[in-house]
């Protein structure tokens, strides 16, 4: 696994590993209680007592961003595991039917694939209310094309394969042949791809928190940040903005390198 | 001609399909259109009884539907319930901002990004690595981390540009728009320059543009006339739909700078849960995305007439 993901692989992987342990320990770590208001540090630049400085509240930056990466990690996650199911199962379907069951999925996929993916979340945050159900519904069902477009040329080829026949021929049902035979074969694509929309996800994810339709005050997330931040640098303190985004780039940065390496092996 | 007549046939097919869509959401919102029309509001019997024959709330799903489409092909989108003004008419003096957003952009990313894309593909060597690792960079900043950076660095810290605002007059608002359409671009042309480079070196290693070389004719033609010309139909395709990507980008880039445009307008009308808007909105960007789709496969059968011909 590290020789297949190289140096950089291997350094993207790690980052991103020591991101979620942080977050996860983030009660155990993090060195103020994230949503107290302190005023002595509304927007105060940085000390020893805090790194980062404070929010326009006094909140502690550096805990903020530790917990902050919760929901700024956990809803694209989500939003990438429902897309692949769903575009798996509908690439398979299509590439297993072929003829006009085919026809009409592509010609669906083409149509979701040309909107952009946040003008679903948007949509449904329309009609479900701002929050993060409605975003994650609304950038899955975006989503969706992204891994079902290449899982379904890369399944159209495996179904050409002799063995695929072979199973067929000795009476194995279809349901069969495509979980047990073609899933396995597909998995390294269906990953690549994945992690490679999971990078986009992250994006649409913060964008909308930052528009104020996602994750909610008080609750702490990158996306929310960069947005209060934006408001504390206009007022002289720009720490906060600049830390949660660059945070947000970087993951993005790994999580794209990660995809970029699992996409050149598969 | 047969071409053309089709991809319009399928073009219809998409907005019938998306308006059907846009429309019928009103209907999955919990407590159905009257809770959605009203929002947060509480009417009197009065406002609701109005409400309900300017939406015709008594008519059966299909024939309301219907009549809406007929009023919004004709440009009437109905009335805000926020602003009770026409929507049609609050959308017109907003979509100047956006336009103007958009096309600046689109010529940044088209210039920049050609520009950087043909440096590495056709120097190669150093300013391809150059070029790599800065396209990796911009990759990877979501647009509304870029724009908080130019307005810390560029309005606050250098004062070069305003922080808010879109401005008046062309001059101003070329000034105004600078920093909110850079935001838009860096990650557009950052992958245009990225495609124009693969598909520059793919076609310089081609066999005929080798022949070109040996039979020694003027590296500039080669460029020109074998190079270019194969490789500008990858590069057409990126452009034209970063060009739908931007539209949705400019929802984002409007809110950061303040600006009066159709995406601060959608949000807004999200907020404050004004669904007349929402339906309008959303129907005019997704006309937007089809018709730059249908440009963008006219312009490939322009510069590869075996596409049509299929």
């Amino acid at each position: 696994m590290t020789r297949r993901l190289g140096g950089p692989g291997v350094a993207a992987a790690v980052l991103l590993a020591a991101i979620v342990a942080i977050t996860l320990l983030a009660p155990l770590l993090a060195p103020y209680n994230p949503d107290l208001p302190d005023l002595f540090n509304a927007l105060g630049g940085a000390t020893a007592a805090h790194p980062l400085g404070g929010d326009a509240l006094g909140r502690d930056v550096l805990s903020r961003l530790m917990y902050g990466a919760r929901t700024t990690l956990l809803a694209p996650v989500l939003v990438i595991c429902v897309a692949s199911a769903a575009g798996t199962t509908l690439a398979i379907v299509a590439a297993w039917a072929g003829g006009k069951v085919d026809a009409v999925v592509s010609r669906l996929l083409d149509v979701l694939f040309s909107v952009p993916g946040i003008v679903f979340a948007l949509v449904t945050v329309a009609v479900l209310g701002p929050g993060v159900p409605g975003v994650v519904i609304g950038l899955a069902v975006a989503y969706t094309p992204y891994v079902a477009r290449v899982v379904r040329s890369a399944a159209l080829r495996e179904r050409g394969l002799p063995y695929v026949a072979a199973a067929w021929v000795q009476g194995r049902s279809a349901t069969a042949i495509c979980l047990r035979h073609l899933l396995p074969n597909l998995r390294p694509i269906i990953v690549a791809q994945s992690v490679s929309a999971l990078g986009f996800a992250v994006i649409d994810v913060a964008a909308v928190s930052f528009l104020g339709l996602g994750v909610q005050p008080p609750t702490a997330d990158w996306g929310l940040m960069v947005k209060s931040g934006l408001d504390s640098a206009m007022r002289g303190q720009p720490l906060e903005a600049l830390s949660a985004g660059l945070l947000i780039a970087l993951v993005v940065a790994a999580v794209n390198l990660l995809g970029d390496r699992l996409g050149r092996q598969s | 001609m047969r071409f053309l007549a089709k991809r319009l046939a399928g073009l219809v097919a998409v907005l019938l399909v998306a308006s059907f869509l846009v429309y019928g959401l009103l209907y999955l919102v919990p407590g159905g259109p009257m809770a959605f029309l009203l929002g947060n509001r509480s009417g009197t019997p009065e406002q609701i009884a109005a409400i309900r024959a300017q939406y015709h709330l008594d008519d059966p799903f299909l024939v309301r539907y219907a009549a809406w489409l007929r009023d919004a092909v004709t440009g009437d989108f109905g009335t805000s319930l926020v602003y009770r003004q026409d929507v049609s008419a609050l959308m017109a003096s907003r979509a100047t901002t956006t336009v103007f957003l958009v096309v600046y952009a689109t010529l940044l990313i088209v210039t920049g990004g050609v520009a950087m894309g043909l440096l590495a593909g056709l120097r190669g060597g150093r300013a391809d690595g150059v070029v790599t690792l800065v396209s990796s960079a911009f990759l990877a900043t979501p647009p509304f981390v870029v724009g908080v950076i130019l307005v810390i660095v560029f309005a606050l810290g250098l004062g070069w540009f305003p922080v808010f605002g879109a401005g008046s007059g062309f001059g101003d608002r070329v000034h105004h728009l600078t920093l909110p359409a850079v935001t838009l671009s860096l990650a557009s042309a950052a992958f245009l320059a990225r495609v124009t480079r693969a598909s520059v070196a793919e076609e310089s290693g081609r066999e005929h543009v080798e022949t070109a070389r040996s039979r020694g004719l003027a590296e500039g033609h080669i460029v020109r006339r074998h190079v270019l010309r194969n490789a500008a139909i990858p590069v057409v395709t990126v452009a034209g739909l970063n060009v739908a990507g931007l539209i949705a980008g400019s929802v984002v880039v409007e809110s950061i700078f303040a600006l009066d445009g159709l995406g601060s307008l959608f949000v807004r009308a999200i907020l404050q849960r004004d669904f007349a808007i929402v339906q309008a909105v959303v129907l005019v960007l997704v006309t937007a995305f089809v018709l730059i789709n249908l440009v963008v496969d006219l312009c490939y059968s322009a510069l590869d007439p075996r596409l049509s011909r299929q």
